[in-house]
């Protein structure tokens, strides 16, 4: 153990209960305020919709291993990709973001619990009532306008099922909500006394950008389905062309949400990067203040280039050119931060462990969608690709090899936290191989597609394209048995596998500072920070002469200005707990 | 032997460099470009190529030499050296991107001011034009910049839109095109007419090296006319008349596809795009008319689709697009109030 590590788990003997942080299973099924239990409920839930979504999408990949609509109707196809889309979004990756940071941040920031529990237990429990009624909808015919649900197709195809799919959107917008001012509110008033921003973790950054977010943006795409609701039930016309109305409003209203959408699927998981790299390349995270405030540049950016979904329909050429600059404006912090994470893995010392791989492996995948984003945001080119599988190709590239690689990151790096276990490596990588893998032969060969005329949405296509889709769809099959190594690694760890020990990995930050799992209100103590969080291979100054201390030439660099190696002494940051003062009497 | 460092990195540099020059013009992922405008779209198209291929080598790169190289060796607990950041290596690599991504933007802009996007016609107020008695009442769609003719079918003059698309280019700024074609977009067909000649197609006919102007409208819900070979998409919107102005260039058959679902027959709604020689295309037009008298004479009603049940309409279309007539005109009855009384 080195010894920044030693110092900060010093700073803070971790609670010694009996059995330490253990819960019966019934408390998963109740409206409890813990934060841990609500985040084991949303990972638990989402992940059973990711296997819906999943089967969806094979469904759907099925369908097109062959030119013709042979396998389902083409309505019920339509359905299909519909549902696949809205699940993978809604009721995935967006809520599964969630889930890691009401398990991981109030840990972070060393409170005991989020600011507002009782309205945490809401935000997740609206989910499961309103993934059921989406899924109900394939009973009275399921949505079929695409997720996007674009008038007037909306609203002249199955009025019930449409309407389903409206109210399960607003209840999930307003379970995103209600996380968001959560989660907002905790990181302003519930960090621990010597943590001021800039000592705060990466993922509590991500998580303030992407709240940020979720709270501008939600309302509006609430107000476009209510109006899209009046439309189709009481006939009003603010949408539809036959009264007058125009379909391209609903467009801007959508996208105004719906294109900060993938920011707030993709925020957290950057968030998750910048705490799996730097511990497990053993390496301070390099550049933490532009990772930091790159977060917020990519939500305020994010909040202004909605209509470059738009550049085929209702957009004039002026407006054009500037949604095209201010999208590939986003290109920069994004591009700070994923050269921030490579010199943070170079020259380190790396444990490629499974949430290393997946990490590296989001970083590999990711940089290709967004080497097409900047693309489909150039107008003359995005003219060809809209609509078409170059965009099916490039979302999957974000959201796939973005979002679903770093929910997996996740996974790996804080199951020891939330079980007390450890997950079996072989089969983690078996899992990362078979995931990686199966991911590129299902979506690479659909830029291809796209680019020689392929349209998005169709259930039968032009023979000429049959070999290319035939790969995607055996990819699909890949990726659907992928799934099974983590499953079961993940149930049988959870009973059976070996102790995690409180610290596995020698990480710096808080929630390493407390028992696996932790007791219910997360700390014995209030923790203090005797490093910064991410003060690998600093070592003690005192001792150790000849270590580049970049910092110490240019403290706007440093990770943890108030770390106690660094600074004055602090008198509540003694490094021992005897030493403590203030803090003492908190222990019996 | 030893080769330092700073040599490996450069050589490293120039092969990446290379490779992607040679991918950027080399990687075939297009389809034949039939118009000038195509020709200019791959040219963007293949820079960012160019650009993106050693980025993305790059990236892969480091990646790989890092797993391999810097992976923790058995016996091996220290950490590695505590670097926290290097400022100017961070404003490189903000510069860099920043002045890729504000290259790539004026170069687009520039190609796309090229193909016509930003011809101020092409941004003007349109009148509303939706088909009143569809089908083919849509035909008459006004033309920006020319007299509206006495065909025109009812007209809400307060129902003003912007309409969109591609329009002249900037040599052909203020000029009407050689060739003017109305277009409508319906669950699940393409119809084409030709103002000028009276000829409606379900195929689009254009002449090759004449300006082309197509005027886009839809009858029920969005459609999205793509021409692949042509790099060119719009929207049809129900309400608005949207237009594409190109210049076609090579003589061929290619396909002309929706883009933008709009129903369960989405797939199949595809059409045929013909570019003939413009003598081809004069005896096409003439074959058209006399067949269309010939079937007046014979009192067939053809070409007054108005007369028509799309049903019948649409039948010989349908046929080529794999869907059942029966199909066609059951969709189309079942929601027949919504989407056609405007
Ligand atoms: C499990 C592997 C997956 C496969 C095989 C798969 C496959 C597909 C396919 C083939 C389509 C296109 C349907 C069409 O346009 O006709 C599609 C659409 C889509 N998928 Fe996935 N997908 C997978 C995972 C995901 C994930 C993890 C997400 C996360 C957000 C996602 C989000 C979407 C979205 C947003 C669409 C757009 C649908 C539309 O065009 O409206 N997919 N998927
Ligand atoms: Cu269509
Ligand atoms: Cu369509």
């Amino acid at each position: 153990m080195t010894q920044q590590v030693q110092l900060q788990e010093s700073a803070n003997l971790p609670a010694r209960g009996e059995e330490p942080g253990q819960r019966k299973w019934q408390d998963y099924f109740t409206f409890n305020g813990d934060h841990k239990v609500i985040g084991i409920q949303y990972l638990v839930t989402t992940f059973i919709f990711y296997l819906i979504g999943g089967m969806l999408a094979t469904a759907v990949r099925t369908e097109l291993a062959t030119p013709d609509a042979d396998f389902v109707s083409p309505e019920l196809y339509n359905s299909l990709f519909t549902v696949h889309a809205t699940i993978m979004i809604f009721l995935w990756i967006v809520p599964a973001g969630a889930g890691f940071a009401n398990y991981i941040l109030p840990l972070m920031i060393g409170a005991k619990d989020m600011a507002f529990p009782k309205l945490n237990a809401l935000a997740f429990w609206i989910i499961p009532p309103a993934g059921i009624l989406l899924l109900s909808s394939f009973l009275v015919g399921a949505p079929g306008a695409g997720w996007t649900s674009y008038p007037p197709l909306s609203l002249i195809s199955g009025k019930a099922g449409e309407e389903i799919w409206i109210l399960s959107l607003l209840l999930l917008g307003t379970s995103s909500i209600l996380g968001a001012v959560n989660f907002v509110v905790t990181i302003f008033k519930m960090r621990i006394p010597g943590m001021g921003f800039n000592q705060m973790p990466l993922f509590c950054w991500a998580m303030l950008a992407t709240s940020a977010l979720i709270l501008i943006a939600t309302p509006v795409l609430a107000a476009a389905l209510i109006l899209l609701s009046f439309d189709l039930l009481a006939g009003t016309a603010f949408f539809n062309p036959t009264g007058g109305g125009d379909p391209i409003v609903y467009q801007h209203m959508f996208w105004f949400y719906s294109h900060p959408a993938v920011y707030i699927m993709i925020l957290p998981f950057f968030g998750v990067l910048s705490e799996v790299i730097p511990v497990n390349s053993r390496k301070p995270i390099f550049g933490y203040k532009a990772i930091a405030y790159s977060s917020l540049a990519i939500s305020f950016l994010g909040l202004i280039v909605w209509a470059h979904h738009m550049f085929t329909s209702g957009t004039p050429g002026w407006l054009r050119m500037f949604f095209m600059i201010t999208t590939m404006v986003i290109a920069v912090p994004t591009g700070i931060k994923i050269f921030s994470w490579l010199a943070t893995l170079w020259g380190g010392k790396l444990r490629l462990n499974s949430a290393l791989l997946f990490a590296m492996g989001f970083i590999s995948t990711f940089v290709l969608g967004g080497i097409t984003g900047v693309m489909v945001a150039s107008v003359p080119f995005d003219i060809h690709v809209h609509d078409t599988y170059f965009v099916v190709a490039h979302l999957h590239y974000v959201l796939f090899g973005g979002s679903v690689f770093g929910i997996y990151s996740a996974f790996y790096h804080w199951f020891p936290k939330m079980t007390g276990r450890m997950m079996n490596e072989t089969w983690g990588r078996i899992h990362f191989a078979l995931t990686y893998i199966g991911f590129n032969v299902t979506f690479l060969p659909m830029h291809v597609l796209g680019l020689q005329g392929m349209p998005r949405r169709v259930a039968m296509y032009d023979p000429k394209f049959a070999t290319l889709n035939l790969v995607c769809s055996i990819g699909a099959y890949l990726l659907a048995v992928s799934t099974f190594p983590f499953i079961i690694n993940a149930i049988w760890s959870w009973s059976k596998g070996p102790k995690a020990g409180d610290n596995p990995w020698d990480a710096l930050t808080l929630e390493w500072m407390t028992t696996s799992p932790p007791p219910i209100e997360n700390f014995d103590a209030t923790p203090v920070l005797a490093t910064g969080p991410y003060d690998y291979g600093m070592g003690n100054r005192d001792t150790q002469v000849g270590v580049p201390f970049s910092d110490a030439k240019d403290p706007a660099l440093s990770a943890g200005p108030s770390s106690a190696l660094r600074a004055d002494p602090d008198p509540a940051v003694a490094a021992h707990p005897d030493d403590r003062q203030g803090e003492s009497q908190n222990r019996e | 032997m030893n080769i330092p460092n700073s040599i490996l990195t450069m050589l490293a540099g120039i092969g990446l460099t290379l490779v992607s020059l040679w991918y950027g013009q080399n990687h075939g992922l297009l389809p034949v470009a039939a118009s000038e405008e195509a020709t200019h779209v791959d040219n963007l198209f293949n820079t960012m190529m160019t650009i993106s291929t050693g980025l993305f080598l790059l990236v892969q790169g480091v990646l790989v030499i890092a797993a391999v190289k810097y992976r923790r060796r058995k016996d091996d607990n220290t950490d590695g050296p505590p670097i926290h950041g290097n400022i100017p290596l961070e404003i490189l690599w903000t510069a860099i991107p920043a002045v890729i991504v504000l290259g790539i933007s004026v170069y687009s802009f520039e190609i796309y001011n090229e193909m016509g996007g930003l011809d101020p016609m092409s941004s003007h107020d349109h009148t509303l034009n939706v088909a009143h008695n569809m089908p083919g009442a849509a035909i008459a769609a006004p033309l920006p910049g020319t007299e509206e003719t006495a065909s025109q079918p009812q007209q809400a003059p307060e129902q003003k839109l912007i309409a969109l698309g591609v329009g002249a280019s900037p040599a052909h700024e203020g000029t009407t095109a050689d060739v003017v074609v109305n277009v409508t977009g319906l669950q699940f067909a393409w119809i084409f007419s030709y103002p000028d000649s009276g000829v409606t197609s379900g195929e689009l006919h254009v002449p090759a090296n004449r300006e082309v102007q197509l005027n886009i409208a839809a009858n029920d819900v969005l459609h999205a006319l793509w021409l692949p070979e042509l790099r060119l998409k719009q929207d049809a919107i129900p309400g608005r008349t949207t237009e594409l102005r190109f210049t076609p260039a090579k003589v061929g058959e290619y396909p002309v596809i929706c883009a933008e679902l709009c129903g369960s027959y989405h797939g199949a709604m595809k059409s045929r795009l013909i570019v003939h020689t413009p003598e081809e295309f004069d005896s096409w037009v003439k074959s058209q008319q006399e067949v269309a008298n010939r079937e007046v004479l014979e009192q067939a009603v053809a070409v007054n689709p108005a007369n028509l049940s799309e049903g019948e309409y649409l039948a010989p279309y349908a046929e080529d697009m794999g869907v059942n007539p029966q199909i066609l005109e059951q969709l189309r009855s079942s929601h027949d109030h919504a989407a056609h009384n405007f």
